[in-house]
């Protein structure tokens, strides 16, 4: 496999600079490495610009509304969870419309990825704040600055139940490559929080904010224990902001809990049943 | 001439076992060969508040709740209060001897039968209900044994410790009655020879079956009255018929997983009421969007808002006919009845799949929570269609292509077509496009589904009773048991019963409605949304309503009454 056979004919159409373009060569790079194609793996997206994504990336998909990716892609994984399901999502997709489904769907643990294209605010919508947004923020819908304090995608993650909960940065595309992967590795659900710039819109979470401020968690710190992890997902600031893996735990995923799919996925099951007598039969 | 329909009613608090003692002599009478027909009134409520089960029992079939009773088992003071004016000479009125129930206003005639129920339960809150069942089994003539039968197999896992106190309250009711009240013991009960054993299901349960029996895989149902009976037998069959149940976090997530899972290519399914369908209405188009199958149930309580939750209604209808923004197509059939709540959400499941756009199947509360009996479903007929549909790799896969009958092929992850479900709109690939061209022939082909559903699948609407009549009814729905029976008496009056919304039947309407002298439309809610319909179809406009929107059913003597009204004006 070859990133070529992954094109489409539809060409990339974000902002120059866009922090989704290096989010794409990532996941892209991570499917020629892993062999990720329309045999094994699935794409759903919601709505914002990250959904994009789906028309310039040669793998079969659904595109579904906004803040509903998870639902949609919680269908899919538990009619055929032979396949890789990857989630692309926004902070506003995931965690303002969608927040309900998120949460359930962290402490639920089906076999997900859920990628958040984070760049802190709306950008198809031309500049309005989100929920990562930080107090204070202005932008068109909050031109005197934000009142509502932002949301910590990881930390909610964390608290939620997900069992691998990270932070990737789409100016290292290598590293987010490499992360995306570790990801999909987990058994389990997987949250990568992606912090990206939107060059257009947002002009505090720039590359050069993000590259002076970012480190990478090292070997010293073990992603093990949830209390650390969460202790560790409340540090944000100058110079402080980690990157890397902050919590992986193996646990059962929601799919291994139906001895109905423990041998062959849903979909392979024949739906035709046309000797139902016995059960019939209960109700007499 | 129809055989006479016995009408018993027992009624208390919640808690008291009112459902179930119900249920017990529902189920008596259908092992003692006679069809049955219940009906439930309860409040919002786990505990307190008024309920009452009518059991109806007959040799012939039952069409439709009555407001007659024959014997009312009256467990609390508010049952007597409540219900003493239904009973008319000759009805039975069976209470408990030793509280001071008043029975005062009750007609001439009207038989007292107090029966020391809580004395004879032995001061057992528990087992007051099967005492009064015992009481009333042996005042009308049916057999211990039987409901012995029934108590074992009710309490078979909860051991001896709990069967044997019920099956001596049922013996002490039993025995009672029989030595107090033999001179008014009716065989009513008394078993028939060689009938068939029967089912008894509910709507709800009904649902579950032709789900299973339609091909479901993936069920995706947040609990909302009336439709939790749906998910409580859709949840406990699931390991043993290999499908999936999922209760999810809410009804937005409920119809998108049920989307999500009919993209995977398995059979899908959601179900809810009214509010519930609110949170659905944007799955529900994204649905007719991606063109994914996807199975609604929806199950009508009185609205808006909270509304009426424990009672019934017919007024999602235009709701579930508009819902969501922008054009698509969307398949809309209203079961009459239980037996036809099986047939359609199996059929449901073929047109899903046929037609690759969402199908709604309308019921209503009293539809879900009342029990018949039927014959045992028969499902060896039905031939699972899973429409155009391929596994096959083909490396120029058009998802959307531009087919005459308006129907696409449809593949499935995994398959290593590739394609995109795409919410925008898009191009025979899945791409999102705003060409002139494919927004034009995208969304004309979608519609055009619905055109060819009508010419394949639709059948003309159901006219009973002679095609030229003086007065014509039409209604929907659960409607059609308590008209059936009205009709009894008017063998001249006819009645077009609905059940395709959408698409609808318009000309077979036309024809039908246009000849007709005089029409009533009968409906269970405020607004005549079928007339509504109906007017918008095929530019007749219906004037004379029946209208009720108290969220209790139609009687059949209410029908009568209008018939009369009509026929014979003062």
């Amino acid at each position: 496999m070859q990133l070529s056979d992954l094109a489409t004919v539809c060409s990339p159409n974000w902002c120059p600079g866009c922090g989704d373009l290096a989010i794409w060569g990532a996941f892209k790079s991570a499917c020629v490495s892993e062999g990720w194609d329309s045999t094994n793996t699935a794409l759903v997206a919601g709505i914002g610009c990250h959904g994009h994504l789906l028309n310039f990336t040669k793998l079969v998909s659904f595109e579904g509304l906004h803040g509903r990716a998870i639902p949609l892609a919680f269908g899919l994984k538990m009619s055929n969870h032979r396949l890789n399901v990857f989630v692309f999502t926004g902070d506003g997709d995931c965690l303002s419309e969608g927040g309900n489904h998120f949460i359930h769907a962290c402490r639920r643990n089906p076999n997900l990825k859920i990628f958040i294209h984070d760049n802190a605010i709306y950008g198809l919508t031309t500049g309005q704040t989100s929920p990562t947004s930080p107090l204070g923020f202005k932008s068109k819908s909050t031109p005197e600055g934000n009142a509502d304090f932002p949301l910590n995608p990881l930390a909610l993650a964390i608290a939620s139940g997900a069992t691998f909960v990270a932070r990737g940065y789409a100016g290292d595309i290598p590293g987010l490559s490499a992360l995306m992967i570790k990801a999909q590795q987990h058994q389990g659900l997987a949250v990568v929080d992606i912090l990206q710039p939107c060059v257009t819109f947002n002009k505090e979470y720039t590359h050069t904010f993000y590259r002076e401020n970012t480190y990478q968690l090292d070997g010293s710190y073990q992603p093990t224990d949830k209390i650390a992890a969460f202790q560790k997902a409340q540090e944000w600031g100058l110079k402080s902001i980690p990157l890397g893996i902050f919590y992986a735990v193996d646990s059962p995923t929601y799919e291994s809990r139906f001895p109905q799919i423990a041998a062959t996925p849903l979909v392979d099951h024949s739906p035709d049943r046309p000797d139902l007598s016995g059960l019939f039969r209960k109700f007499v | 001439m129809s055989a006479p329909i016995y009408s018993l009613k027992i009624g208390g608090q919640a808690g008291q076992g009112i459902k179930s003692s119900g249920q017990l002599i529902a189920k008596v009478a259908s092992r003692s060969g006679y069809h049955i027909h219940t009906y439930t009134e309860f409040p919002s409520l786990i505990r307190g508040g008024h309920n009452i089960t009518q059991v109806l029992f007959s040799p012939d079939e039952i069409a439709a709740p009555l407001r007659q009773t024959d014997l009312l088992i009256a467990l609390n003071q508010d049952t007597i209060t409540r219900h003493l004016a239904e009973l008319v000479s000759g009805s039975g009125l069976l209470f408990d001897a030793d509280k001071k129930f008043r029975t005062a206003g009750a007609a001439p005639g009207v038989r007292l039968l107090p029966v020391p129920l809580a004395k004879l339960s032995g001061g057992q809150e528990l087992l007051i209900n099967t005492v009064a069942v015992g009481a009333a089994l042996a005042l009308l003539g049916g057999r211990l044994d039987t409901l012995n039968d029934l108590l074992r197999a009710e309490f078979a896992d909860k051991g001896d410790a709990v069967i044997r106190p019920n099956l001596e309250a049922a013996a002490a009711g039993f025995d009672f009655a029989a030595r107090n009240f033999a001179a008014q013991v009716e065989p009513r009960l008394t078993p028939l020879p060689d009938r068939p054993r029967q089912m008894i299901v509910n709507g709800a349960e009904a649902v579950a079956l032709g789900a299973i029996a339609g091909g479901l895989q993936f069920a995706a149902i947040y609990p909302m009255s009336p439709i939790s009976g749906i998910l409580r037998v859709l949840a406990q069959y699931q390991a043993e018929y290999g499908y999936i149940y999922k209760q999810p976090e809410d009804e937005i997530s409920a119809v998108n997983m049920a989307v999500g899972a009919g993209f995977a290519g398995a059979r899908a399914m959601t179900a809810t009421s009214g509010g519930g369908f609110c949170l659905m209405t944007e799955g529900y188009g994204l649905a007719g969007m991606t063109e994914t199958p996807v199975v609604i149930v929806e199950g009508m309580r009185p609205g808006p808002a909270t509304g009426l939750p424990t009672w019934s209604a017919q007024s999602d209808l235009q709701f579930i006919l508009h819902a969501h923004q922008g054009d698509f197509p969307r398949i809309v059939l209203a079961a009459s009845d239980i037996r036809d709540a099986f047939y359609l959400t199996r059929q449901a499941f073929n047109l899903a799949a046929k037609y690759q756009t969402p199908v709604v199947v309308i019921i209503d509360k009293d539809l879900c929570d009342d029990d018949h009996s039927y014959p045992v479903f028969d499902n060896s007929d039905f031939k699972l269609d899973r429409g155009k549909f391929t596994s096959d790799f083909n490396p120029g896969f058009a998802r959307y292509y531009i087919e005459s009958d308006g129907i696409s092929t449809r593949s499935a992850p995994g398959t290593g077509n590739f394609f995109i479900a795409n919410s925008d709109e898009h191009n025979q690939q899945g791409f999102s496009s705003e060409d002139i061209s494919d927004v034009v022939s995208q969304q004309a082909k979608r519609l055009r589904k619905l055109d060819t559903c009508a010419q394949t699948d639709m059948p003309a609407p159901q006219l009973i009773g002679p095609p030229d009549a003086p007065l014509t009814l039409v209604s929907w729905g659960s409607n059609r048991g308590a008209v059936l029976h009205a009709l009894r008496d008017f063998p001249d009056v006819n009645y077009l019963h609905l059940t395709w919304m959408s698409p609808f039947p318009t000309t077979a309407v036309t024809s039908q409605l246009s000849r007709a002298r005089h029409i009533i439309d009968i409906e269970s809610n405020a607004t005549a949304q079928l007339a509504q319909l109906i007017a918008a179809q095929t530019g007749i406009t219906i004037t004379d309503h029946l209208l009720k929107f108290d969220g209790r059913p139609f009687f059949p003597d209410e029908i009568s009454a209008k018939i009369n009204s009509v026929l014979h004006p003062a």
